[in-house]
Parts: structure tokens; C-alpha cells; sequence
């Protein structure tokens, strides 16, 4: 068992390299090292909000098996983070593909299914965020709470699809094929443990 | 309107009159080799100077201004290392890393099928067919990014005008080089191998359709499809057939790749048109690389991409069918 101020020390650090990924794009982008910036920071954003989901839906699974009860301490910061990355891919949608012209975003929203699909799945995690806090955590009473939190399993294969989609015109699979694939394990594992109880 | 003269009437110089960078390394690297006593034979020189042809040699040609567009040129670096290339790896950034074990020399192209002569010339042989010309051509990809990019070459009706097709050829096939050992992505199942590529006789029958083997004054980098490729700038990139070594002239329209590979998102025709967008995106818009960013609006695509010459080879078709 970790000390509380290890722990802290711990959230410490998962909370700067979190922010490592922006700030590489960032980076590589005022330097110039990047031929076109908005595409890398468009899939960037995208593939970060993945991995964070990612990582996010891995806290409960790994500390039923391996007993690390601290875990849980960093999960609202995880989430938070896909929520962060995946309001940054909104934005950069907004802006590069539209310069903030909102009817033109709707329409494209509108009109095609990779984008409706993770329109809404960015939707959907806004409650979320919004509900994180502690004071939030009282106000709904926990099992309200949860239930409402469950969202999640909506929205990771909302996610899985919108990537599967975007891919879908050149064949490359890979990514998508690994993204679902470690994503419905850890929906299966949380089924499994439902079913059992 | 694609043909605009310079509005001032000043000359822009060829970029054909720089010494390219490449040419400068290769003598760094010969200058070492002698420093380190491994020049003696007659062979080795000959090594040295066929590698400085093979990357960042000159390739002199006259600007052909009547065939130039007038707008900013995308610098070297963008057009050397953002490319699409699946056969060197499907990341844009791969073709530049992987195109190194292309070997672009020797290379024959064969000319082949409705044809009275049917040849196969080598690159030299091709070289001196006609006179080479610079081209400032905008390209615009599929994806939705375009470049302005001086190319090397020739029409292709050169081509044609020499072999001479018969009255069956209806529609020319370009077959590209598929070899695994050299082109790490051959190996993938993202596209059918060889990737092939065609056109109606008469759309590459049409002088701005060019048979191509350099660019910025330098023959082609190995990633930009060396040694000899096709550029049409009123089609979207892929098109463009890259590394080509069979021209076949044929009756029925050719399978090309990326229609097998995705009917529904590339047709055989593919020429730009805002007006017609891609099922998961719009066509109406690009990016030039390098100009049009984070401060801007995309700007709008023109319909052929501005090369309305190319209009009637498409009158009475209509263009939303035939995508």
C-alpha cells in the first residue's frame, strides 16, 4: 500500500506526463518540424483520447486483480484527461476543418456518420467531466452517480467506431483492430464480473 | 484560368540554375573517400557520379510558362517528405524514410498492347524522346492538401505520337513497379499490387497530362515516384501513376487500384471537383501546405483544380456520376 503522500506525489506525476503529448505537438509545430501541423495535431488529439479512455477503463479491472486499491485515486484524472484531449479534437474540428463556423460544422456533423458518431461520443463524456467532482459525487448520491458514469460504455465503442470508420477508406485496420479489441476486453471483464456476482 | 503569366513581366528564375543540395553532398562524401585513400580505380568514380544521378542530380529544362501556375511554390522540403506512397508504408512521412533501396537505375519502361510499335525504352532512351520542360503545376489530394510543385518533363502524347496506337486503344493502363525487396509496403494488403493507374486515350492525350522525371530542377527523389511517373494536374494525386515500367494501350477501361480498393470513395475518372465530396468529407476546400494554416480559411477548390482546358475532353458527362 502506498503512503498518502507517495500517492500524491504519484498524481503528481501522471498529471505532467499527461500533458507531455500536447505539449510535443505544440512544440514540433512553433518549431516547424511538421510538413502539415493541423493533420498531425487533429490525429494527435484523436489518438490521445483514445489512449486515455484506454487507460481510464484499465484502473478498475487492474486493481481488482492486482489489489492496488491506490489506483482508483487516479482514475477522475484520467478520465478528466479524455475528456481534456477529446474536447482539444473537437476543437481543432471546429477550427481547422470549419474556422468556427458552426452551421458548417453542424452540417458536416449531420452528414456523415464517422463524425455523427464521434460527435456524439464527445457529447456524452461532457456530463461526465461536469460530474467529477466530489461535490458533484454528494449531490447525485453515489449509485445515481454510477449509473450515470456507466456512459462510458457507450461511449468507448462510439469512439472505436468513429476511428474504424475514419480508416475505413484505406484498409488500415491495425489500429482500429487493436483500439476495440483492448477496449471490449475490458467491457467483458466488467461483464463477467457483473454476471458472477 | 490556369495559364497566367508572371503580371509583372519579370522572369522567375529556373529552379533548375540551383545546384542542388545533393550534388554538393556527394562531392563532400567522394572528397572523404579520397582523404581516406579509398579512391584509386577508375570504378569508384563511376560509383560516385551514377549515385549523384541517382538523388539530387540536375536535370536541366526550360520554364514553360504557357503550362505554369502562378502561385507561391511549396518549398522542396514539404514536397520531398509528405508524399503518398503505400508501396514504401502507408504514413505520409514513410516514403521519405524507406525510398532509399528504390533503384531507380537501370529502368525500362515497356510500351505495350493497342500499338503499331510497341517498344521498350530505357530511362536514357525516354530522356531524349522530347524536350524536357518545367512545369509549375498546383496538385491537389485526395485528402484534401494541395502543393505547387515545378516539375520535369514532358507531355505524354509524345509518347503516344511515337508508338503509334492502333484504332482499338481506347484507354492507356500505367503499371507500376511492385517489388517487395525494394518497397517495404508491398507486403501490406491495403491496395492491390502492382498499383496501376489509367486515363482515357484522349485525357492523356492532352498536353498538360505529362510524363515526368523531375522536380525543383532535380530528377525526381526516389519518394516523389522516380524514376519516371505521370503528373495530371487536374486529377486528384493518385492518379498520377509513380515508378512506372509498363504503358499498355488497351480497349476496355482499366481496373485501376484505388477503385478496387474502395469503389464508392475513388472512381476511375477522380478529377478534382468541389462540387462532388468524398463520402467522409467535403471536396469544396484545401489546405496548401504550408501557406493556409491556423489563421486562415481552407480555401476553395477550383473545379479541375483551375485547369479548365481540360472542360471539353467532359462535356455532356455528367461529372457526379462519373467521379
Amino acid at each position: 500500500m502506498l503512503t498518502t503522500k507517495q500517492v500524491s506525489w504519484l498524481k503528481g506525476g501522471v498529471f505532467i506526463a499527461a500533458l507531455v503529448p500536447l505539449l510535443r505537438m505544440v512544440y514540433l509545430t512553433v518549431t516547424d518540424q511538421l510538413v502539415d501541423p493541423l493533420e498531425f495535431i487533429t490525429r494527435g488529439t484523436g489518438d490521445w483520447t483514445l489512449y486515455f479512455l484506454c487507460f481510464t477503463l484499465t484502473i478498475t479491472p487492474l486493481r481488482r486483480l492486482s489489489g492496488w486499491n491506490w489506483l482508483i485515486k487516479l482514475r477522475r484524472m484520467l478520465g478528466l484527461y479524455t475528456f481534456f484531449y477529446g474536447l482539444l479534437h473537437f476543437i481543432t474540428f471546429l477550427w481547422f476543418d470549419h474556422f468556427f463556423d458552426v452551421a458548417e460544422m453542424w452540417k458536416d456533423v449531420l452528414k456523415r456518420p464517422f463524425i455523427t458518431v464521434g460527435f456524439i461520443a464527445f457529447v456524452l463524456l461532457i456530463p461526465l467531466a461536469v460530474t467529477s467532482t466530489n461535490g458533484m459525487i454528494k449531490r447525485l448520491g453515489g449509485k445515481r452517480w454510477q449509473w450515470l458514469h456507466r456512459l462510458i460504455y457507450v461511449i468507448a465503442p462510439l469512439a472505436v467506431l468513429h476511428f474504424w470508420w475514419m480508416k475505413a477508406g484505406k484498409h488500415n485496420f491495425t489500429e482500429p483492430i487493436i483500439f476495440g479489441t483492448i477496449l471490449g476486453v475490458l467491457l467483458l471483464m466488467r461483464l463477467w464480473w457483473a454476471a458472477r456476482k | 484560368m490556369l495559364i497566367k503569366r508572371s503580371p509583372n513581366g519579370i522572369d522567375l528564375p529556373f529552379s533548375s540554375e540551383i545546384t542542388p543540395r545533393a550534388l554538393y553532398e556527394s562531392r563532400r562524401t567522394f572528397i572523404k573517400q579520397i582523404a581516406m585513400g579509398a579512391v584509386g580505380s577508375a570504378a569508384l568514380l563511376e560509383m560516385a557520379q551514377r549515385e549523384a544521378f541517382a538523388q539530387g542530380m540536375k536535370l536541366p529544362a526550360k520554364l514553360n510558362p504557357a503550362f505554369s501556375a502562378m502561385d507561391k511554390q511549396t518549398p522542396f522540403k514539404d514536397a520531398s517528405s509528405y508524399n503518398n506512397f503505400y508501396e514504401f508504408g502507408t504514413d505520409k512521412s514513410e516514403p521519405a524514410m524507406y525510398a532509399g533501396t528504390l533503384k531507380t537505375r537501370p529502368w525500362t519502361v515497356s510500351i505495350e498492347g493497342e500499338v503499331k510499335k510497341p517498344m521498350t525504352l530505357d530511362l536514357d532512351a525516354l530522356l531524349k524522346l522530347a524536350p524536357l520542360e518545367e512545369r509549375v503545376y498546383r496538385l491537389r489530394c485526395v485528402e484534401g492538401w494541395s502543393m505547387v510543385i515545378p516539375w520535369i518533363g514532358y507531355s505524354f502524347s509524345e509518347i503516344i505520337k511515337k508508338v503509334e496506337p492502333t484504332g482499338n486503344a481506347k484507354y492507356v493502363e500505367f503499371v507500376t513497379l511492385a517489388d517487395k525487396k525494394q518497397m517495404p509496403g508491398v507486403g501490406s494488403r491495403v491496395l492491390q499490387w502492382p498499383y496501376t493507374e489509367g486515363l482515357r486515350i484522349d485525357e492523356a492525350n492532352h498536353p498538360l497530362a505529362l510524363l515526368t522525371f523531375g522536380m525543383y530542377g532535380e530528377v525526381l527523389p526516389n519518394q516523389n515516384g522516380a524514376p519516371v511517373r505521370m503528373v495530371l494536374p487536374w486529377k486528384y494525386g493518385f492518379k498520377s501513376a509513380k515508378s512506372i515500367v509498363k504503358i499498355r494501350f488497351v480497349k476496355d477501361q482499366p481496373r485501376t487500384s484505388w477503385n478496387l480498393s474502395a469503389p464508392g470513395e475513388y472512381g476511375f475518372y477522380s478529377n478534382v471537383n468541389p462540387d462532388v465530396d468524398h463520402p467522409r468529407w467535403s471536396q469544396a476546400s484545401e489546405r496548401r501546405i504550408g501557406e493556409d494554416g491556423f489563421l486562415s480559411r481552407k480555401r476553395k477548390t477550383l473545379m479541375f483544380n483551375g485547369y479548365n482546358d481540360v472542360a471539353p475532353l467532359y462535356a455532356g458527362m455528367d461529372l457526379k456520376k462519373y467521379y
